[in-house]
């Protein structure tokens, strides 16, 4: 059989075209690949033992894809990787998997995160840790680090996260692949378990830009069934593959290149930058002064999202339902043992946040600064057509070294944030190593609906560079 | 400081039982965590305008008009408890 192990998901669809795979081959290839490597990295929650897949015409028909276990397909299972929705089966099709089974990708399994995409390093799954495939004693990211994992391991070409504060970007960055979140409101969020409503976005992550933009192709567009889909037109993101940054104008944001950066991803950055002034590109450094307020008002907007948005896991409907004897008892039981630790964290911040003497001064003064934050990126995209900045203040962190401390897990996300509250496009992809072998990510965040020059830049940028072709040695 | 009563009281609230031993514990983390977090109120916006979400300047509607539900014996099938068509639930009104 051909070894499809260094194919783009292009690639391998344009193999299928021209009748030199097929797409039962293709799917074969990765299930034994999956079946070899996954016991150690534990990426994939479960592999279907036959792929889903519908007629269906694309540019990426017949290549495979895994989903991050919180968007629901019809027929199977959807956990969210918690325990108090293990056993449920999928009512209907989130709008993006239709969508992708329009376009004839098959569709081989689902893959792990942490649970409800409440973290930053997969730990939190009640199917346990996911590996990251360059060093297994270190987290993958997250929360969408079974898809970056899995990907980064070329166990599939490409799969789909969901990101509300940076869980696409963040395990992208760890693993050494492409994650993008688009604005907010370009992908239909039907069928993804909603975490923070105002915040979430579906997105692709692959090994390359190319791959990127025909997936962003096929999910993005309006849908009735989620009323903060845009019903702005999109457009056809693969005109983008250009090598092209000329007079480009790309921001460095000073207070992301502060106090806390590692080293090794500073001087990642750095060499990012001369790639971009080489290519004609304008390098201007900005201010967004609010940054150090991002963490903070995130923690507070996402966690009284959550809060609400939770609610619905009561026993009742669906999932787990503990003993009681009364309906509050069931309730109550129901939820603390079918939510973990971290999920139960998320849920009293955001029910105090929103809790009677406290919404005004925790909600509502984080909404205030949101705006703040906001202004922040509006005023900069006056000057600049893009930002650039690192997508982790580290390369990827040791399995347990965070996972006592809830706050410092927090601040790894502090240059992913900003985005989700804003709701404009970025992506992270891979620029660098650090000594000890670890992928570094870069970052470059976009206008709203101008996801075009992200691909673009990252395109170019591919387009010289070899470290999104490196792969793990498992 | 989120205090064992208080940590009592959000449980109740958010309908999460918690063990007796894990109260202090939480009310020492989230206490942590707000601590950090009361960094917002460092900053001066009573004049701004809270932020309620993105694009909601303008509500959204659909055509009332009929179409397919989603199929009522797959969606009781994931319910924990159920008799006919209904979900099964403890005795509400004493």
């Amino acid at each position: 059989m051909k070894d499809l192990t260094f194919s783009t998901g292009c690639a391998i669809a344009q193999n299928i075209k021209d009748g030199k795979v097929s797409p039962d081959e293709a799917h074969s290839f990765f299930k034994e690949r999956i079946k070899k490597l996954d016991p150690q990295l534990k990426s994939f929650v479960e592999i279907y033992p036959d792929p889903l897949k519908e007629e269906g015409a694309s540019a990426l028909a017949g290549a495979p894809i895994a989903i991050k276990d919180n968007i629901c397909i019809k027929g199977k299972r959807i956990s969210c990787a918690s325990k108090i929705l293990s056993s449920h089966i999928s009512v209907y099709d989130a709008t993006v998997i239709g969508r992708l089974k329009r376009a004839g990708l098959q569709i081989i399994g689902t893959t792990n995160m942490d649970e409800f995409a409440f973290g930053s390093s997969t730990e939190n799954s009640c199917y346990g840790t996911t590996k990251n495939p360059w060093d297994f004693s270190r987290v993958p990211g997250g929360s969408s680090g079974g898809s970056a994992a899995a990907v980064a391991a070329r166990l599939v070409p490409f799969a789909l996260g969901s990101d509300t504060g940076g869980s696409i970007r963040q395990p992208a960055s760890f693993c050494g692949v492409v994650g993008f979140k688009p604005t907010y409101g370009r992908v239909s969020r039907y069928g993804l378990v909603a975490f923070g409503s105002s915040l979430d976005q579906i997105g692709p992550i692959t090994t390359n830009f190319s791959d990127c933009a025909h997936l962003l192709n096929i999910i993005c567009g309006h849908d009735s069934k989620d009323s903060t889909s845009t019903p702005k037109d999109v457009v056809d993101f693969t005109q983008a593959l250009k090598d092209e940054a000329k007079n480009v104008k790309i921001g460095i944001p000073k207070e992301y290149f502060a106090q806390g950066l590692n080293q090794e991803v500073k001087k990642a950055l750095d060499s990012v930058i001369e790639v971009f002034k080489d290519k004609g590109a304008k390098i201007t450094e900005i201010s967004l002064p609010h940054t150090e307020y991002a963490v903070a008002t995130y923690y507070i907007v996402a966690s009284s999202e959550a809060s609400s948005n939770l609610q619905r896991f009561d026993g009742i409907r669906y999932g787990l339902r503990a003993a009681g004897t009364n309906l509050k008892d069931v309730y109550m039981n129901t939820r603390g043992e079918g939510f973990g630790d971290e999920a139960k964290r998320r849920i009293f911040l955001g029910t105090y946040s929103l809790s009677s003497g406290y919404y005004e001064a925790y909600y509502v003064q984080a909404l205030k600064v949101r705006r703040l934050i906001k202004e922040d990126f509006d005023k900069a995209f006056n000057k600049v057509d893009v930002i650039l900045t690192p997508t982790s203040p580290t390369p990827a962190f040791k399995i347990g070294e965070k996972a006592t401390d809830p706050l410092s897990m927090y601040l790894s996300d502090v240059y992913t944030i900003s985005a989700n509250l804003a709701g404009v496009p970025a992506v992270s992809f891979p620029c660098g190593f650090s000594k000890d072998n670890l992928p570094i990510g870069a970052q470059l965040i976009g206008k709203e609906f101008d996801e075009s020059t992200l691909i673009r830049l990252g395109y170019s940028f591919q387009n010289v560079t070899d470290f999104h072709k490196k792969i793990p040695a498992l | 400081m989120i205090d064992r009563k208080t940590v009592e009281h959000v449980a109740l609230l958010a309908r999460i039982q918690i063990g007796e031993d894990q109260k202090d514990y939480l009310g020492t983390q989230l206490s942590k965590i707000l601590e950090y977090i009361d960094k917002l109120k460092k900053l001066d916006v009573k004049k701004v305008e809270p932020m309620r979400g993105l694009h909601v300047d303008q509500n959204v509607f659909r055509k009332d008009q009929p179409c397919q539900c989603l199929d009522t014996d797959r969606i009781l099938n994931n319910a924990p408890s159920k008799k006919e068509n209904y979900f099964k639930v403890p005795k509400v009104i004493e």
